[in-house]
């Protein structure tokens, strides 16, 4: 039982990271309708933002975060300004390689400036003896994961249901043209969802590179794929969909790896999505739409 | 709109270009150029004999191919000022491989046009495997330093330095039994890579036959290689005494660091892979302490071969630390200095081809006294020599900090 509850809780601290970057993926697919499959390698460039920051002496830890989030909100922004603004009423198609383009542009600027070799990552909580709840151990680094991405998500539903801008990006997301012509600016709320998913991305990284302690090229390229994963999981445009499916991908993920098969978990994880699209296409919280004739 | 496209035009290019400067860069800063050999022609009257050398420079296995690209520099350098062998100078090509099968097989070709008469490579298992068919094909002596999967010397005209998987998992079964270090093992691998699962499946069936109980056994595969909790919490509840890595040293580092943070104590063992991996835990340096693995060299024994190479190793690279892989790359160079002098090869003008054809009958007949040991090979291409367990010490330095070292054991 015991050992359940440490599976379990591992898995929704693995699952918290994974939904604050599904996250990204599903607010700008949302509202854009496109997938960034760059929201990746943005996190990898958060990472090495902030273990860069942290390697000088006189940075203390929260404001190498702040910087990392800073240089990946700007990135975020100006990918969104440089590579997709110019290609709005292109194909998806062509949006879709793009961003895939960036993905790989990214990557390799990241390998001449560091080398593909990974680095040792120091923790954003060093030093800090685990917990133990109840026979429980925990590591500190699974605890702040679990609590970071609680608070952000609380606050991001908040924003989006209350705030102007929030609502701004509903609307935007419901319909493109009668949002414009009700006086919204859409390039500029589409810039805002660009760069509150590239913000939470370097909050993940700050947390994914603290829970396990390496940094390199390649750091975000597998997390961005399985939270893709969990935003299609949980429906991919929807906000809580993101947040459930990126807690349960972890927490299936985990529990396959101690229970079934740890060289099966990846296979059992995508079994997973297949059988939940061929139940629910649109995902667990998608909406369903219905094209009018 | 005109304008910014002509910026991003501007800017892609200049990003397409940035790679290209420094990829010539790196050609020059990690390969002898053979050109440069040629100038020393007049001085050596049998010619100059390219050898080449393939291995990671750069990259996740970078430790490895430096250090073997290193060990290997020095001792043509040696044997260079030395006069050479049968009055041949030889030279180094190394191109670097990423520690990737397809990069390998294009730096081959590389060195093929550079004249190449001797392959010394390559330094990971999976390249290695790729450019052994193609040597194969084109019958041109290799000799991998450090190759150690089975199928890296299938092939008559390749031999190794190391020692290869399977032997590195029987003899690291049969240490931990008759030096009582454990009775119950867990083991945890990579089942996607054929380094690991060749050491783990032989050490799998020699722990038995030594009555080593492996009570868990988990893997993980190259998707999923960062979060190990739940394969550590399955090896704390199965009550071994000691984990068994057989992996390279990046995941073994974030398994000392997840584990310390999941309280488990255990003794860790591992094999050649986890070289590197004092340099690669950084600022935890500490959690090595006591670590286990099997290796043939250690660079602070103390007889005189070791002495010699590591203080020659030390003043040649800015007093870096040999590691085993160094000491290959070294013992490789001499070994075919030896075979060379055993098959009377006088002229580096022979082709590759033939002079193939009298180092693989000559491997067999020599005796190197190596930095790794005393080796002899049979035609299969497996050397035969003594293995040595080391492990991992903690000195505190003055400000804190601490730093570790191997001993031998």
């Amino acid at each position: 039982m015991m050992s359940f509850i440490t599976y379990l809780v591992n898995g929704i601290s693995l699952g918290s990271i994974y939904a604050l970057i599904a996250l990204g993926y599903t607010m700008v697919y949302g509202i854009a309708k496109m997938l960034n499959f760059a929201h990746g390698d943005i996190i990898m460039v958060g990472g090495f933002t902030i273990f860069t920051a942290m390697s000088t002496a006189w940075c203390p830890v929260w404001l190498s975060v702040i910087i990392g989030i800073i240089v990946c909100t700007v990135l975020g922004v100006l990918v969104e300004k440089v590579a997709y603004k110019p290609l709005r009423n292109a194909p998806p198609l062509a949006v879709l390689i793009t961003a895939i383009g960036v993905s790989y542009l990214l990557q390799n600027v990241a390998l001449l400036i560091f080398g593909s070799a990974a680095q040792s990552f120091t923790s954003i909580v060093k030093n800090v003896a685990p917990v133990t709840i109840g026979g429980v151990t925990v590591s500190m680094e699974t605890v702040i994961s679990i609590i970071v991405s609680v608070v952000i998500m609380i606050c991001l539903t908040f924003f989006i249901n209350k705030t102007k801008a929030g609502k701004a990006m509903l609307a935007v997301a419901e319909d493109k043209g009668a949002a414009e012509l009700m006086g919204i600016n859409v390039n500029s709320t589409i810039s805002l969802t660009f760069a509150i998913g590239s913000a939470l991305a370097a909050v993940a990284s700050a947390l994914l590179c603290s829970s396990y302690p390496q940094i390199s090229p390649y750091t975000g390229s597998m997390p961005g794929i399985k939270a893709f994963v969990a935003a299609v999981f949980g429906g991919i445009g929807s906000i809580p969909g993101a947040m459930i499916g990126g807690i349960l991908l972890g927490i299936i993920e985990n529990l396959s790896k101690a229970y079934i098969s740890s060289q099966l978990s990846d296979a059992i994880v995508f079994l997973v999505l297949i059988v939940v699209l061929i139940v629910k296409p649109t995902g667990i919280m998608g909406k369903k739409i219905n094209e009018k004739v | 709109m005109k304008l910014s496209k002509k910026i991003l035009a501007l800017g892609l290019a200049a990003c397409m270009t940035v790679p290209m400067f420094t990829a010539c860069g790196n050609d020059a800063g990690t390969s002898t150029d053979p050109a440069d050999g040629g100038a020393s022609d007049s001085t050596a009257e049998g010619g100059t004999l390219v050898i080449g050398g393939i291995g990671p420079i750069t990259g996740g296995a970078a430790v490895y191919g430096n250090a073997v690209k290193n060990g290997i520099q020095l001792a043509v350098d040696e044997i260079n000022a030395a006069g050479g062998v049968n009055g041949m100078k030889l030279v180094l090509d190394f191109q670097d491989d990423e520690h990737n099968e397809e990069k390998a097989v294009n730096a081959y070709n590389t060195l093929k046009d550079n004249d190449m008469k001797i392959l010394i490579g390559t330094v990971t298992s999976n390249p290695c495997i790729a450019v052994a068919a193609e040597s194969a094909k084109d019958n041109i002596f290799q000799l991998t330093p450090s190759g150690s999967a089975v199928e890296c010397v299938a092939n008559d005209n390749a031999f190794r330095i190391c020692f290869n998987d399977p032997n590195q998992g029987t003899a690291s079964a049969q240490y931990i039994a008759q030096n009582g270090v454990a009775t119950k093992v867990a083991v945890i691998y990579d089942s996607s890579d054929v380094y690991s699962t060749g050491i783990y499946e032989k050490f799998n069936s020699e722990a038995a036959a030594q009555g080593l109980e492996v009570v868990a056994a988990e893997a993980f595969t190259a998707d999923s290689k960062t979060d190990f909790s739940v394969q550590i919490q399955k090896v704390q509840e199965s009550g071994a005494e000691l984990l068994f890595l057989p992996i390279y040293y990046q995941e073994a580092a974030l398994i000392l660091q997840q584990a310390d943070k999941a309280g488990l104590s255990i003794k860790y063992f591992g094999c050649d892979g986890l070289d590197g991996l004092i340099d690669q835990l950084g600022d935890d340096v500490a959690l090595a302490k006591g670590v286990m693995l099997l290796t043939p060299f250690a660079a602070d024994a103390t007889d005189d071969k070791t002495v010699a190479f590591t203080t020659a190793y030390k003043a040649a690279y800015n007093n870096e630390v040999p590691i085993q892989f160094a000491a290959d790359g070294y013992d490789a160079v001499y070994a075919v200095k030896a075979a060379i002098e055993k098959a009377g090869i006088t002229d580096a003008s022979i082709s590759a081809s033939d002079l193939c054809d009298a180092l693989k009958t000559a491997m067999t007949e020599i005796t190197l006294e190596g930095v790794t040991g005393t080796i002899t090979w049979s035609a299969d291409g497996e050397p035969t020599k003594d293995p040595k367990a080391m492990e991992i010490v903690i000195t505190e330095n003055e400000d804190g900090t601490k730093t570790g070292s191997y001993a031998a054991l």
